[in-house]
């Protein structure tokens, strides 16, 4: 058996910080921006307490069901290079307190999202907290290639779930931007894989650059982005689109069209040789590619709130 | 009665215990903002059987 405990785990007290990188503060980030997004976005006022209740309940949420992924994924996370630094292989939070901690923090986020907005609102951060931690991490994610596309989905959920907060009922606009997000996802993921390949070897993670192989990852990744594209561009002519939004999804999806293309043309020899840049650039732009659509779905919700934005 | 000295354990958990204290505090202030928000809005209505009383 692997000593995965870096740190004596009697002599150390758990701090604060620990049981926050639990709940894997970088992905609550995209949370909450997202789900803010969704909730202005929306075509209602919000009281900014009520709104501030909501994403900080949509956060606290996201974040314990990142701390259930993080309890029951220990064991894969001992083993990659990536994971290994995290709060349970690292030794300094136990299993059991990581489990308590995202069973009450799921309790309490459902609930006061619940209590500060309405039951559709509670009941859809339910589903997703179950969704990433059960169906995702319990389940597919060791199972099937397609773990990621699946992943992304619940990743997916908080801009619909600011919009429904907001509203009170779902709209197509709302499934746009979990559209928008989910099929980001997998090519932003695969990227990752491609540069990151042996991580995923060592922990028998059945990622598609594993079990189907590195071109067909390549592949995908143009099919997704192709994909995308036409979706992050479509939404410009929405409710909520515009010719602000549309000029950004137009730079940003020619980039990134232009980032796929590179990497389906490339061969691992190519990409050894140059230590897969193309593929880390194709990353890191995939990052500022969704803080900037959400940034301009956001601009197009701030310039109606001045009688611009649109197409007028 | 006198006092037991602080025990060794308490030191080196004070930065955690403030950390949870500060966050319940915060947790009461914002159940008190929310509350306020929501029993001031145009559409709050006080429960069926909780009407007479008031009236």
């Amino acid at each position: 058996m692997t000593d995965i405990t870096n740190t004596p785990t009697s002599e150390y007290d758990a701090q604060l910080g620990d049981y926050f990188a639990l709940l894997k503060p970088r992905v609550m980030s995209l949370v909450v921006f997202t789900a803010f997004v969704g909730l202005l976005a929306a075509p209602v006022s919000v009281n900014p307490i009520v709104g501030f209740c909501a994403i900080l309940f949509i956060a606290i949420g996201g974040g314990a069901s990142g701390a259930l992924n993080m309890w029951w994924d220990a064991d894969i996370d001992a083993v990659m290079r990536r994971t290994r630094g995290r709060p349970i292989p690292s030794g300094r939070v136990q299993p059991g307190e990581a489990l308590t901690l995202g069973v009450a923090l799921s309790g309490l986020s459902v609930m006061m999202l619940g209590l500060a907005t309405n039951l559709l609102a509670a009941g859809m951060l339910l589903f997703t907290i179950l969704f990433y931690a059960v169906f995702y991490t319990m389940w597919l994610k060791r199972l099937t290639p397609q773990n990621i596309v699946i992943g992304g989905a619940a990743g997916a959920f908080p801009p619909v779930i600011g919009w429904v907060a907001a509203t009170g009922s779902f709209s197509v606009e709302a499934w746009l931007m979990f559209a928008l997000i989910f099929m980001w996802t997998p090519p932003h993921f695969w990227a990752l894989a491609l540069f990151m390949r042996s991580d995923y070897d060592d922990a028998k993670v059945p990622m598609l650059t594993v079990t189907h192989g590195r071109p067909a990852t390549r592949l995908h990744i143009l099919i997704y982005t192709v994909l995308l594209a036409a979706l992050a561009i479509g939404t410009a002519f929405t409710a909520i689109g515009g010719i602000f939004y549309f000029a950004v999804a137009l730079v940003l999806n020619a980039a990134f069209l232009l980032g796929a293309w590179r990497i389906w043309n490339r061969d691992e020899v190519m990409a050894e040789a140059d230590d897969y840049a193309e593929e880390r650039k194709f990353f890191r732009l995939s990052l500022a590619y969704l803080f900037l659509h959400f940034g301009a779905i956001l601009g197009e919700a701030a310039l109606r709130a001045f009688g611009l934005g649109g197409w007028a | 009665m006198s006092f037991r000295p602080e025990h060794e354990l308490h030191k080196r958990r004070r930065g955690r215990n403030i950390g949870v204290g500060l966050m319940l505090a915060a947790f009461v202030v914002l159940i008190m903002a929310l509350t306020y928000v929501k029993i001031t809005q145009t559409d709050f209505e006080l429960p069926a059987n909780q009407r007479e009383v008031t009236q």
